[in-house]
């Protein structure tokens, strides 16, 4: 517990100090994730809970932390994606030396990691509510760091109204879980209105985690934020969002099975329309942030799976499905932090994050294409990388209550298990565009032809990441040990050894795959070695002069897909046809706006504002008028309380 | 010991499975037709030669049919032969082998986008677009026979299917249209086709040549036998080992009769079929799980 608050007050005079010198800002982060992550695995190790109360003036407010296996087990991704982000960050954010105060920007990635570590820390409802909200404002000066571009203040200005209105869910919930009692402290609380208590969780954590309708501010924030910024809230901050969904449901007991049902509706939802949606995209960083969505999804699939296990009685089930619920969070950690930090290496080196005018960068930056190359096959759940472990993890659990269960727990099953394999799909798809059409064939642009090699501080990050990923797919037996005091914080995890025991031999399948790949390649050397081995032009049908724009783009490559999901996602195109016997010019343009902000919050929105600009009349701009309304206020409040 | 004789019958019969395929095809035109081994002639002949690659095709352009032919061999050992149990069975192996064929699926794509060619994005862009709809129509067939079965593993499953009554033959349709459409046989795709442009898996190995086409040509016959194997499995369950090599051939036949007497469907037809498909299978869980 020391070694976590000292890490939170390193992190905080770090990024004073990085207020007055730029340059110490990330080496203060890296202390202090390492202090953080020395503190979070010795609780892990110990399985010993430790807590400190403190007072606090602040009306139902005290200092109360706590760190048991669920916080400390959040903490691994959280410390780990910092640090690597912050070193990675030292090198990207290079080009704004001098022109951006780059003191702030660290000051507030230090002041973000250090809200994030209180959030899973946090004992006490309003100590929470003011880390969060200091999680949400810290990120928001983050995203608009180039806050000259309006479309990073419009993006800034969407997140900041999504997460607050998320939150005034949550402070619903709290006053709900604490009123009975009369205090804010989580071992306080009374779980009276269980089902109402979930729906407010569901609601306010959901909008920050990305339950889809709630996701409309990721699209935006996540690409206009600096690419390690963009990696660290994609990769973990929304991951605040569903510890807060876990840590409700220890307080709420016994599910009842309505609830394994909504969380299954809302993981198939965020899971195929978040795929669905990236796979429309042609920005990089906006297909990846509808990844996060999707990832969201399966996390919540699981989650669900939990639930109906908890509710059906089969502990197998909510074991299997709360570990792969957690193993994907410390998953989706990994390969979006990598992708993100990818993408921000594509970026910085052509300028462009449209991929339709990149291509051919895997020859001229060799090991940010092969990290990318990992982080894809991993999020698309291929073997033998980690994403494949968590899905199957919950595969696993959705089999099992589907093939023994009565109805009403193995219809929501089923459609987890159909919903994994058409998410699974898809995201194979969107994975092979965007890898294939940034990374493989000729560059479409000058930009991406004079691309090269990032320097080591962002290559090793992504280094590591990518390590991270084949060592939990080639090694996932070994996490159960992890995973088995942490899911028992939620359910029995007693039955967790013996039905994950499969893992052993996916593990040891990815291990022979790569064996088998090794034997192949090796077999083939020697069949080439005294051949003719030629070079020649791609072969394009004896066409004599191609040139790098006649490859297929990403658009059309994604065109089968978004024309099969086209009710869903409402593309708006702009099509010139080159016209007359010798046409010259011909265009299009596509553009996929988010449904839900298009159709549900713009409409909402604008019927605020209009209802709210009947109002105009009271605001006139006078001084002298303010401080009569203040000076009435204040008289009708004396007289009610007099009265 | 069976165990790893049913792998070496895959490993060494599999392209025989495409000559039946192709000898039927014949007889239906009314012609004599290639002999029964031409692909193994053709493997053998794509061994012994040199290669040819494409001056923008990097590292990944050779690493996609290493990793293909790696994957399916794999695959194989998952899949049980005649009541045989396959040297790898776990529950929940069902979702191994159906990622191991995403993950050849998955590089074959990338092989075929590292050409650059437009011919080949317009296949690979094909491919994934018939395999996202495939995959759940799998995993559904799959869950019903489970259910039925009371068990996660392949090897479980098909030892305790019986051949009878509706759920079954729904499923055992839904698994031969996942069947065609994965080894991008007819109605899906026209293996014999003549232009580039209607083409789905022939187009994305165009550039392929040498030993690496042979890898290629022997894992796609490898990924028949193994969504072979299993559908025959579910047909005829039992543990005749000369009876469910008879049937494999049967199966061959069959796919050799319907690539004859079907023309192919427009490609926008497609995702109709498969998720048809899937309605089929969604129905025979439904009668399974009253």
């Amino acid at each position: 517990m020391q070694l976590l608050l000292l890490a939170v007050v390193a992190l905080l005079f770090g990024g004073l100090a990085a207020l007055w010198r730029e340059r110490v800002g990330p080496v203060t982060t890296v202390a202090g994730c390492v202090i953080g992550l020395v503190g979070a695995v010795h609780v892990l190790w110990t399985g010993a809970t430790v807590s400190l109360k403190l007072p606090w003036a602040v009306p139902f407010g005290s200092f109360y932390v706590e760190a048991d296996a669920l916080s400390a087990f959040f903490l691994l991704p959280i410390l780990g994606l910092s640090a690597l982000a912050a070193i990675y960050g030292s090198e990207y954010l290079t080009p704004w030396r001098g022109k951006k105060s780059l003191g702030a920007s660290w000051f507030f990635f230090n002041l973000l990691v250090a809200s994030m570590v209180m959030v899973v820390l946090a004992r006490n409802g309003v100590l929470f509510l003011v880390v969060w909200e200091v999680m949400a404002l810290a990120s928001f000066f983050l995203v608009t760091f180039e806050d000259e571009r309006d479309d990073v203040r419009a993006a800034g200005w969407t997140y900041l109204v999504a997460t607050h209105l998320g939150t005034a869910f949550l402070l619903a919930m709290f006053v709900l879980l604490g009123c009975e009692k009369g205090s804010l402290d989580f071992d306080r609380f009374t779980t009276g209105k269980a089902g109402l208590v979930f729906v407010l969780a569901l609601i306010g954590f959901g909008t920050k985690a990305g339950f889809w309708p709630l996701h409309v501010w990721l699209p935006e924030a996540h690409p206009a934020a600096p690419s390690h910024v963009s990696a660290l809230m994609s990769g973990v901050m929304i991951k605040t969002g569903i510890y807060g969904l876990l840590r409700v449901l220890t307080f709420l007991g016994p599910p009842p099975v309505w609830w394994g049902w909504v969380l299954v509706g809302v993981g198939l939802s965020s899971g195929i329309l978040g795929v669905v949606f990236a796979l429309a995209q042609h920005d990089l960083k906006r297909l990846l942030a509808y990844h996060s969505v999707e990832n969201i999804g399966i996390i919540v699939l699981g989650i669900g799976v939990g639930l109906l296990g908890m509710s059906a009685g089969l502990p197998v089930l909510a074991a299997l499905g709360f570990a792969g619920a957690l193993l994907h969070v410390v998953n989706h950690a990994l390969f979006k932090g990598l992708l993100f930090l990818g993408a921000g290496a594509v970026l910085h080196e052509t300028g462009t994050r449209d991929i339709e005018h990149l291509g051919g960068l895997l020859k001229r930056m060799p090991a940010t294409a092969a990290t990318f190359l990992i982080g894809a096959i991993a999020i698309s759940g291929l073997p033998p990388l980690n994403g494949f472990i968590s899905e199957f993890l919950i595969y696993l659990g959705a089999f099992k209550g589907g093939v023994t269960a009565n109805a009403a727990i193995a219809v929501p099953l089923l459609a987890v298990i159909t919903g994994l394999a058409l998410i699974g799909g898809l995201a194979a798809a969107c994975f092979t565009k965007a890898f294939g059409v940034v990374f493989l064939g000729e560059p479409r642009s000058e930009h991406a032809d004079h691309a090269h090699e990032p320097g080591p501080a962002m290559r090793a990050p992504m280094l590591l990441l990518a390590a991270g990923c084949v060592a939990i797919g080639m090694l996932s037996p070994l996490t159960l040990g992890v995973l088995a005091p942490v899911v028992s914080a939620l359910t029995p995890a007693e039955t967790l050894w013996d039905a994950a025991r499969p893992l052993v031999f996916v593990s040891g399948a990815g291990i022979v795959a790569m064996v088998l790949i090794g034997i192949v390649a090796v077999v083939r050397r020697p069949l080439l070695a005294r051949r003719h081995v030629g070079e020649t032009g791609t072969w394009d049908c004896g066409y004599a002069a191609p040139t790098a724009r006649m490859q297929y783009t990403g658009s059309s490559f994604a065109q089968p897909l978004t024309e099969l999901f086209r009710p869903l996602l409402g593309t708006r195109k702009k099509f010139t046809p080159p016209t007359g016997y010798f046409p010259e010019t011909g265009a299009l343009t596509t553009d996929t706006p988010d449904v839900s902000r298009e159709k549900v919050y713009r409409p909402t929105f604008a019927l605020v504002e209009a209802g709210l600009g009947r109002l105009r009349w009271l605001q006139h701009g006078n001084v002298q008028l303010y401080v009569l309304y203040i000076a009435l206020t204040l008289l009708v409040l004396l007289v009610w309380k007099l009265s | 010991m069976m165990a790893s004789v049913h792998i070496l019958l895959a490993l060494a019969l599999a392209p025989l499975l495409l000559g039946v395929i192709n000898r039927t095809k014949a007889f239906f035109a009314g012609r004599n037709g290639q002999p029964l081994f031409q692909l193994y002639y053709d493997l053998a002949k794509l061994l012994r030669k040199g290669a040819v690659y494409s001056r923008t095709t990097s590292w990944v352009f050779r690493a996609g049919p290493i990793v293909g032919l790696a994957a399916v061999v794999l695959a194989t050992a998952i899949v049980p032969l005649a009541g045989v149990g396959a040297p790898l069975a776990f529950a929940g192996d069902l979702v191994l082998f159906a990622y191991l064929l995403g993950l050849m699926r998955f590089f074959t794509v990338i092989a075929a986008l590292d050409t650059g060619s437009a011919f080949e994005g317009m296949g690979a862009s094909r491919e994934v677009q018939f395999s996202a709809l495939a995959e759940p129509v799998l995993f559904l067939a799959l869950a019903a026979l489970a259910r039925q079965a009371g068990s996660l593993s392949l090897t479980g499953i098909l030892s305790a299917v019986t051949p009878a009554g509706p759920a079954w033959a729904l499923v055992a349709v839904a698994l031969l249209v996942v069947l065609l459409a994965e080894n991008a046989r007819i109605p899906v795709d026209d293996p014999n086709t003549h232009l580039e442009l209607t083409m789905i898996h022939e187009v994305m190995v165009l550039d392929h040549s040498g030993p690496d086409f042979a890898f290629i040509l022997y894992g796609a016959a490898l990924k028949l036998w193994v969504l072979g194997a299993l559908l025959v499995g579910v047909v005829l369950p039992g543990g005749n080992i000369f009876l469910s090599l008879l049937a494999m051939v049967a199966l061959a036949v069959v796919v050799g009769v319907i690539e004859s007497t079907m023309a192919r469907l427009r490609l926008l037809r497609v995702p109709q079929l498969l998720v048809g498909a899937g309605a089929l299978a969604a129905l025979a869980l439904i009668l399974v799980m009253r």
